[in-house]
């Protein structure tokens, strides 16, 4: 556990060497939210008929979800090891004496946490105090809203890590990854808030794996699920996640069977 | 002027020739950009489903403000790639290589890429646009068809402005400004919708700083017959097409004062 923990750390650091990045990528999404809020306001003033989310739980969905979606939309692959694979120094990552699932794993945990952390403390910050997000709707919110936040990640990087196993068969897994990335956009929550959507498509949105990603927990901070409707939507994430980990340990298994390294 | 022409498709026949290399990944980077656009009018069209209209305002109209803004961008964003990477070329010092050449730099850094992959948000934009034109009914003339075409142009031209300030920004700080990012895809975003929905202070923000609402909203005014103010809509689009000169102005002048980083 000591080694993995040693590679979340390492990535954590060198991450954070990029501050202006994130500076600039802050000011952007304060902007991005700002329009998308003034875009529901407008919706909202279009009607009297009443919604399965008020206003004010719309602007901290829109909120939450620019301040943490780096963090749980497994829209990002992993630069370094699409390097590895196409150079072939993916042989090296077999001869260390670390179990290679979790080595990977724990690179996605560590790549998602340490810039949403840059972000999201100074968005919550602007957020709060200037646009319109306001605290989490109770302490138990607020506590179910961390413990949701830590199903996302754990989901996002379940899926990122098979999509970094996929590049061991494609090396175009960059077009797979934008593709799974653009559905799992819209079916997160990240372009309109899930309960939005039609009424009969919401059975199938409750089912599949990206609500997990953003709509549960901004929606249980909100308050518009109460923290005691919560547990099954933690189930939900949960298994979700153990299907994606046992899948991408099956196709990492049969991935590395294949790998021939060719001499010295 | 014909010759830059001709040069300028010779290099992009090259780019194009160069990205058919790889046709599996050409392939699913246009689909996942046909998906990502059109996950985004879902969005607009599950909203207009659930609230009935905006302010008024109806699907078939806020399409066509949508189908308008997103092939403009398409446009530009296939067109630009050359200017969008400049600050890395500049900082590899390969820019200096670009001035040895007898031709102007804005030519070639034009011609540096066509990117393919647009063709899926730009054909996604289209069958929207088309299907507006179709739901709006009978409200078409040649005269709205040609204002249609030129707002779209008018809209390529003032993205590309947009992004020719970006890169001309990093003579002076040799980073891309991913701030303009700000008002390049807030733009987009923006102009998705009829400008009124939003506050006084960013109306104005994007009429007289950044000329979007001649570009979108005030030609789709004419087109849908809304009352508008007389002729304005007619040549507003030119505004897009002034904002590029502009831009072509202040990079050459950054052109000129121009000293390699020396790397």
């Amino acid at each position: 556990m000591r080694s993995y923990w040693a590679v979340v750390s390492a990535r954590f650091r060198m991450l954070l060497q990029y501050r202006a990045a994130a500076v600039a990528g802050f000011g952007t999404q304060l902007f991005w939210g700002l329009i998308r809020i003034m875009i529901f306001e407008a919706f909202y003033r279009s009607t009297t008929a009443s919604q399965p989310m008020t206003l004010p739980e719309v602007v901290d969905y829109i909120w939450l979800g620019q301040a943490t979606f780096v963090m749980t939309l497994p829209y990002y692959l992993d630069l370094e090891i699409l390097t590895m694979v196409r150079s072939g120094t993916v042989v090296y990552e077999l001869l260390r004496p670390l179990d290679l699932y979790s080595l990977w794993f724990s690179r996605s945990v560590a790549s998602r946490a340490a810039p949403t952390l840059l972000r999201a403390l100074p968005m919550f910050v602007a957020a709060g105090l200037f646009l319109g997000l306001r605290p989490p709707a109770s302490v138990a919110s607020g506590a179910g809203w961390l413990l949701a936040l830590l199903g996302a990640l754990m989901l996002s990087c379940a899926i990122s890590t098979i999509l970094s196993v996929s590049l061991l068969w494609t090396i175009a897994g960059e077009g797979l990854v934008q593709i799974l990335g653009s559905a799992g956009m819209i079916l997160s929550g990240i372009v309109i808030p899930l309960p939005l959507f039609p009424d009969w498509a919401q059975t199938a949105l409750n089912i599949l794996p990206f609500r997990g990603l953003l709509d549960t927990p901004a929606r249980i901070y909100s308050g518009n699920i109460l923290p005691g409707e919560a547990l099954p939507l933690f189930a939900h994430q949960m298994a979700w996640t153990l299907a994606f980990v046992a899948l991408g340990r099956l196709l990492l298994a049969r991935g590395t069977r294949r790998l021939v390294a060719q001499g010295g | 002027m014909r010759e830059g022409i001709r040069l300028y498709l010779r290099y992009i026949s090259i780019s194009a020739r160069g990205q058919m290399q790889y046709p599996a990944s050409f392939i699913l980077l246009t689909i996942s950009g046909l998906l990502a656009t059109g996950g985004e009018f879902l969005g607009i069209w599950a909203l207009l489903h659930r609230f009935g209209s905006l302010k008024g305002w109806t699907l078939p109209e806020v399409a066509l403000f949508y189908g308008i803004v997103q092939i403009a961008f398409s446009i530009s964003d296939a067109t630009s790639r050359g200017f969008d990477a400049f600050a890395a070329m500049l900082k590899r010092g390969d820019f200096d290589r670009v001035l040895l050449r007898p031709r102007s730099s804005a030519l070639q850094l034009a011609g540096q890429e066509l990117t393919m992959r647009r063709i899926g948000r730009f054909s996604q934009a289209l069958a929207v646009l088309l299907w507006s034109a179709s739901a709006l009914g009978a409200i078409w003339s040649p005269a709205k068809v040609g204002l249609v075409v030129a707002s779209i142009l008018g809209g390529a031209c003032l993205f590309f402005g947009l992004i020719v300030l970006q890169a001309t920004l990093a003579f002076w700080t040799t980073e891309s400004l991913e701030i303009v990012n700000t008002v390049t895809y807030g733009g987009v975003e923006t102009a998705q919708f009829p400008l009124t929905i939003y506050r006084p202070w960013f109306r104005r923000f994007f009429t007289a700083v950044i000329p979007l609402a001649f570009i979108s909203y005030f030609p789709a005014l004419a087109i849908l017959g809304r009352p508008a103010p007389p002729v304005l809509p007619w040549i507003a689009p030119l505004a897009g097409l002034l904002f590029l000169l502009l831009a072509l102005r202040i990079w050459q002048f950054g052109v000129r004062q121009y000293c390699s980083t020396g790397s």
